[in-house]
């Protein structure tokens, strides 16, 4: 170990690239892009399409909740990556219209990028669904009949009154599904998005410098989680209800 | 419309199934050492010595910021290096250990987490007990907290291990032939890849509902 710590040279990053479009420091720049693009746009999917499905399993009746919990245990039980190939391999295929609009009108890199959103914020949204569906049930249940008694219809309840206070319980537990998107979002890097754990890979096939190439991307990591952490922490102290754990007295 | 070929599934079955095996030992490898060691680290992190809390929570800390895939890459390449720097001969197959280590110390801050969770709900009240009865910290560990928070834990141990059991189709990074591995490149191979996704995808679906259905059941059980 000591051997390895003392041949390590971060020069390398500072070195022209081999195609020409700079040093590899740009490697690990665009790499940090696509992750945070990705992360972000799948978590926008996953937080509307899992506030959804949450909704779905707390309504009266019977269709709409079993929809959502087949959604939830399909989306939970499969790992991550099958999902990914099955939405970068199969669902081209077995869509009609879409294979050939998908194959042939996208360049790799979209179609790369494609698969891996809608996979990723499908399957988050089941993990979003659940921590909404624990929020709403969380409410006394005296919020829903007082809503009801005060001529809300059923939506506007929801939308006015319980889902405001619901979100706020779980805030904490979304950040920590978000910070799983970012780790997540690196199972692209399997697809060949050139997302940033697949930079580490790329930097080490051109550059010949494993160690340095994943120090600096393993760190990048890092340091995204703890920015989203500690903006996480100031939402939280901000949004936190009184006479919930954490919150205001 | 697509046509299916499901042809190339019966011949595999063999294959599929060895590499079954292989995902299953990584998972109870994974588990035991993770159970084990995160027990350890959780009660370094809870412990008063200052250094020691803190070298735990680094460690927990650092292994969740860091994505699964990274750290079967880092094993991947590091494993090697440390092997030969320790025994001076290169090893026959060490994508096999990088995976066992890999998932083993990855899982273990997992665990830690679920496993301080568990000692923390345990109410003050037993290890006073425990104290006042002339037992040492220790004993009072060993004898009264621990068994408590285990057996609490149980649900959450268990569907953490369902979690993994899912995860370790990621060493397909580093090209091992565990069950997805198998799957991907016997359908690459006949090119009936769609149907071999679709297997594979099933099959998870299948043991791992049926664990989470059982699991769920145990925790209206055993819910103390």
């Amino acid at each position: 170990m000591a051997l390895v710590a003392a041949g390590l040279d971060f020069s390398v990053f500072l070195r022209p690239a081999f195609d020409g479009s700079g040093n590899y420091l740009h490697f690990l720049v665009v790499g940090l892009q696509w992750t945070v693009f990705l992360s972000v746009a799948a978590w926008l999917i996953a937080f509307t399409v899992g506030s959804v499905i949450g909704v779905c399993r707390t309504l009266p009746g019977r269709v709409l909740p079993s929809f959502g919990a087949c959604y939830v245990e399909v989306f939970r039980n499969v790992p991550l990556l099958v999902q990914l190939f099955i939405w970068y391999f199969v669902i081209p295929d077995l869509v009609p219209g879409f294979g050939p609009w998908f194959k042939e009108r996208l360049n790799p890199l979209l179609q790369q990028f494609l698969a891996a959103l809608l996979c990723l914020g499908f399957f988050t949204a089941a993990r979003v669904a659940e921590q909404v569906r624990s929020g709403i049930n969380s409410l006394p249940s005296g919020q829903r009949a007082a809503g009801l008694a005060l001529g809300f219809n059923l939506a506007q309840t929801y939308w006015l009154v319980l889902l405001p206070v619901a979100y706020r319980v779980i805030v904490p537990t979304l950040t920590s599904e978000f910070l799983n998107v970012i780790k997540n979002s690196a199972v692209a890097s399997t697809i060949g998005l050139v997302e940033l754990s697949r930079q580490s890979q790329q930097l080490t096939d051109f550059t010949a410098h494993s160690y340095e190439s994943y120090i600096a991307v393993t760190l990048l990591y890092a340091l995204i989680n703890l920015i989203v952490m500690l903006g996480a922490r100031s939402l939280e102290r901000s949004l936190r209800l009184s006479g919930y754990v954490g919150g205001r007295k | 419309m697509y046509q299916f070929d499901w042809s190339s599934i019966p011949g595999a079955l063999p294959y599929l199934a060895q590499g079954m095996l292989l995902t299953l030992q990584i998972t109870c490898t994974a588990v035991a050492v993770g159970v084990v060691f995160g027990t350890l680290i959780a009660l370094a992190r809870l412990s008063p010595n200052a250094l020691l809390s803190n070298l735990a929570a680094l460690y927990v800390n650092g292994f969740r910021s860091v994505p699964l895939v990274m750290v079967l890459l880092w094993f991947y390449i590091l494993v090697p290096g440390l092997i030969q720097a320790l025994f001076h001969h290169p090893p026959l197959d060490i994508r096999l250990l990088s995976a066992f280590i890999a998932f083993s110390l990855f899982e273990a801050s997992y665990y830690a987490e679920i496993i301080r969770a568990g000692i923390q709900s345990v109410s003050h009240g037993q290890v006073s007990a425990g104290l006042a009865l002339g037992m040492s910290r220790r004993e009072t560990m060993r004898l009264i907290i621990l068994p408590q928070a285990f057996r609490r834990m149980v649900p959450l141990l268990l569907t953490q291990a369902i979690i993994l059991f899912q995860d370790t189709s990621l060493v397909y990074v580093i090209g091992l032939a565990e069950f997805f591995g198998v799957a991907y490149r016997t359908g690459n191979r006949d090119g009936t890849l769609v149907e071999l996704l679709l297997f594979a995808g099933a099959v998870y679906f299948v043991i791992c509902f049926t664990a989470s259905t059982i699991v769920r059941q145990l925790q209206k059980r055993i819910c103390v």
